[in-house]
């Protein structure tokens, strides 16, 4: 994957904007290559020398980061037309040998532009709220052990309990937009989580109730564009189809019992 | 006037969402102030595990007082005895809890939790979530923050940063002043207590395992405000990282634990002796079995059931044995470079890692399950912080600097027992700084790891202290609403600091239109990373030490120049940074000044111009003191009680000892006399 044409330097175009509700505009900046460069290290020499391509002095770039290890789904960017974090994306996988590439960074589009590159993600967690996302404990005294899982049981858990809340499964679905309210498959996952523990399932009716609600389960389209982002390869499509058949037994329960 | 009481916790990790938690579920509403949504903080990037002793290890030997003695032999025997003995008692309860709230721990074929080996230990005690247990135990708390959120009790302030304690004339903490870091707007918070959960301070270093949050600014703030370090100069470097240019990322110890293995490329001689490889070039998969130089199995051959164990040895040992032999010049092509191979594990055993040997492949295009990883230690934890106080009924009482404890704090509630050997339940001061109504909990506090955090006992510290200690913060804020509470406090005391912060950040604007060409931060930061990486991690001398202290000093006039490039009154990054730089060199000034007095070797302060641990001068918590009106440091000795296990020679099995231990005059006699002392052989 590593580039044998290595340039010595390279163009980034950043897609940038002031503040909430501003007007965006692209800026270009030179970046000398070196080793092992991923795009935070990119960001970060723009930073040291904001000046743009034109030899404009310009304000440093905004962007949000955290661990830089792709865990804490902070920095996550469209590079080159694609979502992802932009610790692990390294500037080498991004060359394919053609001469005089560039590489453009873009914010997310699907979530409100705080600044520059760095966006605001708080829908992502206020539907975490509305699903009840949490296994309901008596409290935090000694009460011994939770209940025992299988092994099988753990690792399907295991797989979704791994979203980091990045967004990239939003950013690419074409059902989830700034203006609707569709949960998406992050939210949809995580309750699937919560309703397999058996503590969690005590919250399971409720959580269906919503997911049965406006933007829920049914408005997915499944174009299946989230699995293929998901950096965490959990199974995103195979949750929504599970979450909808939990859905459907809740109804027929509900029709039969008259019990919510 | 009474008023309902309101508690501020600044830091949304472990510790901070741990004690956000219990004071909540006591009834008391929080404040849960963070620089970033919380679920982001620094403690996803825990990897290992958490260490306890449960059922199935107690039926192996192991026991919470096992546990309590090896956390206190990897810190050298500098942690305070009453807490970590309370912290490895709750250990097995804690992963209880963590088991209820639907943490997806690692499972035995029967359904039970599984457990791995880990560092510092012959006995498998840590629990695990594959290789990313900080990140799996954060959600956990996160998830019940959230649940407390929807419920009113839990209100939380996200992309704010705390930038000044608010401390009345009486010297009592009432609140804080923070910063939205969208807005820009500099604001005042008042609460009955306030909870320092704000982590490490890895950027001081440049490169670390740490996330770009931990600078340490928040706590170097708390220490120009008035309250104390505690042995800052003890800084964890993790043996085994993959070096990187915007940052060092961490190949956990689980890799180790799961059989991974250190090695240099290298060759015997006739007598046995290891050299370094002629032919450096080769690459690892052509290198023969008997040409891999296991270094740490090697030095340490005797640590642990199998001579593989060696390679779990404490970390800062086996830091040193990595950074030694790199230097007699083993590493990968001469450079400064080992090989953590795990490329013979089986399968599912590599399963295990996922997390980890995904992050590796990732970043460094190579596939760590047929190819070994390069590693190299790397800055990873601050054992020291903010300085607290506890409450036990313990003898020796601990007899701190400050007089906060009242004079019969530690009494006996029950006759009828023994006394507790760990800290009194529900006590308003466990964990409190010398400021009173101000508190340090986590890594930020000093007091549980010593001279060596031991593997996985991180996450557990800082749950421990937030759940254990949240208690006596909630009964504290409770007792300060009735009788002195916060919302009658003079609106001029706040307003003071806020006039602070908003001066400090309008000068700090002021620098991006003048001439001259300033100071940049970046640089300066760079700069500042260097010495400090030089100078106060794997090897120190008084010469270093005093030559860094030297530099920073310049750097803390340079900074006098700052110049930002950002004049931004929106989201201004630059701002932001720049104000945590010169925390930062503060807080680097207090770790030099402390490393220079220990003259001895302790545990990660490994210094090779003197004569081993030296109990009888420095069984002693260091105890910085900032005076902000000349911005002098005082650093002041006070003895580390020992109440229940008396310190002993560290030793790992190795071949060859490298520390020298001077004991307290009185101990000597008390025990294992003889020439073994000083100069053990393996055992």
């Amino acid at each position: 994957m590593i580039a044998s044409n290595k340039p010595e330097k390279f163009t980034v175009r950043i897609k940038r904007q002031d503040g909430k509700d501003q007007p965006s505009y692209w800026q270009s900046f030179e970046v000398p290559y070196t080793a092992n460069q991923n795009i935070i290290t990119v960001l970060q020499q723009v930073a040291a020398n904001p000046v743009t391509t034109d030899g404009k002095r310009v304000t440093p770039v905004a962007w949000d980061c955290g661990c830089l290890e792709e865990v804490c789904g902070a920095c996550t960017m469209v590079i080159n037309g694609k979502v992802r974090q932009s610790c692990s994306c390294l500037v080498d996988e991004l060359f394919t040998g053609a001469t005089n590439q560039t590489i453009s960074i873009e914010p997310m589009s699907k979530f409100p532009v705080v600044r520059d590159l760095f966006v605001d993600r708080q829908r992502m967690f206020d539907n975490l709220k509305k699903i009840q996302g949490w296994v309901p404990i008596d409290s935090t005294a000694d009460l011994g052990p939770g209940p025992r899982e299988t092994q099988d049981e753990q690792h399907d858990r295991y797989a979704i309990s791994r979203c980091m809340t990045c967004g990239c499964c939003l950013e690419a679905c074409p059902q989830f937009t700034k203006d609707n309210d569709f949960v998406g498959a992050q939210v949809i996952a995580q309750a699937l989580y919560f309703n397999e523990h058996p503590t969690g399932a005590q919250l399971k009716g409720e959580r269906l109730d919503v997911l049965m609600g406006p933007g829920g389960v049914t408005d997915c389209g499944n174009a299946q564009n989230c699995v293929k982002v998901c950096p965490k390869d959990i199974p995103l499509t195979e949750a929504i189809a599970k979450v909808g058949r939990q859905a459907t037994v809740h109804v027929v329960k509900q029709f039969f019992t008259g019990k919510k | 006037m009474a008023s309902e009481p309101r508690v501020i916790v600044v830091g949304g990790g472990l510790a901070g969402l741990a004690a956000s938690v219990r004071v909540a579920e006591a009834g008391v509403a929080v404040d849960l102030f963070s620089m970033v949504p919380v679920k982001r903080s620094h403690s996803v990037c825990a990897q290992g595990g958490i260490n306890a002793c449960t059922e199935p290890v107690r039926q192996e030997g192991f026991s919470e007082y096992d546990h309590f003695d090896e956390t206190l032999y990897g810190g050298d025997f500098l942690n305070h005895q009453p807490p970590v003995y309370e912290m490895t008692h709750w250990a097995p309860r804690i992963i209880d809890l963590l088991d209820r709230m639907g943490v997806p721990f690692d499972r035995t074929s029967e359904g039970f939790l599984d457990r791995r080996y880990f560092g510092g230990s012959v006995f498998r005690r840590t629990h695990f979530t594959g290789a990313s247990t900080g990140q799996q135990l954060l959600y956990g708390l996160d998830e019940q923050t959230r649940r407390y959120e929807t419920q009113g009790k839990v209100t939380k302030h996200e992309f704010w940063e705390f930038l000044w304690p608010v401390v009345d004339p009486d010297g009592v903490c009432r609140g804080i002043v923070a910063q939205d870091m969208r807005t820009m707007e500099v604001k005042s918070f008042r609460a009955d207590a306030v909870v320092m959960a704000t982590g490490g301070c890895g950027l001081i270093f440049g490169k670390s395992t740490m996330s770009v949050i931990c600078t340490g600014g928040a706590a170097s703030r708390c220490y120009q405000a008035g309250a104390w370090l505690g042995n800052p100069e003890m800084i964890q470097v993790h043996p085994t990282a993959i070096p990187g240019e915007d940052k060092c990322r961490l190949m956990s110890e689980s890799a180790r634990g799961e059989g991974g293995r250190v090695w240099l490329p290298g060759i015997q001689d006739e007598n046995g002796d290891w050299k370094p490889h002629p032919d450096a070039g080769r690459h690892p998969n052509e290198i023969p079995e008997d040409e891999r130089y296991y270094v740490l199995e090697e030095m340490y051959s005797t640590y642990g059931p199998t001579k593989r164990h060696g390679n779990l040895v404490s970390r800062d040992v086996a830091t040193r044995g990595i950074f030694f032999a790199v230097q007699q010049g083993f590493g990968i092509g001469g450079g400064k470079m080992a090989y953590l191979d795990i490329t013979h594990l089986p399968a599912d055993t590599k399963e295990k890692l996922a997390a980890i040997l995904e992050i590796y492949e990732k970043f460094t295009g190579d596939d760590p399950r047929h190819v070994p990883m390069k590693i190299f230690p790397a800055v990873h934890y601050s054992m020291g912080g903010l300085y607290a106080i506890y409450e036990t009924e313990q003898e020796p009482k601990p007899k701190f600097l400050t007089d906060l404890l009242p004079d019969d704090a530690g009494q006996q509630k029950d006759p009828s027992k023994p006394a507790h050997p760990g800290m009194v339940q529900g006590s308003h001061y466990n964990m409190m700084t010398n400021v009173k109504g101000l508190y340090a909990l986590g890594e930020v506090n000093f007091s549980y790891h010593g001279a060596t955090r031991l593997g996985a006992n991180a996450l557990l510290s800082c749950i421990f202290d937030g759940l254990f200690c949240g208690l006596g913060i909630a009964n504290y804020a409770r007792e300060m609403a009735k009788h002195d509470a916060a919302a009658d406090v003079d609106a001029a005391v706040f307003d003071a600091v806020v006039k602070q912060e908003t001066d400090k950040s309008d000068r700090f604007i002021a620098t991006v239109d003048a001439a001259d060409e300033g100071v940049n931060p970046y640089e300066l930061h760079r700069k500042l990373g260097e010495i400090m990486t030089e100078e106060l991690t794997v090897v120190r001398t008084q010469e270093g030490m005093k030559r860094a202290l030297d530099i920073v000093r310049g750097y803390i006039a340079d900074y006098q120049n700052i110049k930002l490039g950002d004049q931004g009154h929106w989201t201004n990054q630059n701002l932001s940074f720049t104000r945590a730089l010169g925390d930062m060199l503060i807080y680097a000034e207090a770790m030099l000044l402390a490393g220079i007095d220990r003259k001895e070797s302790r545990g990660c302060h490994y210094c090779s111009d003197q004569d081993g641990r030296n109990d009888e001068k420095y069984m002693k918590t260091a105890v910085c003191q900032y005076d902000p009106a000349t911005g002098q440091h005082a650093v002041k000795w006070e003895d580390v009680p020992i109440p229940l296990i008396e310190p002993r020679i560290r030793d790992y099995g190795g071949k060859k000892k490298e520390t020298k231990v001077t004991v307290k005059p009185e101990l000597a006699t008390a025990a294992d006399p003889g020439e073994d002392r000083n100069n053990p052989d393996p055992v």
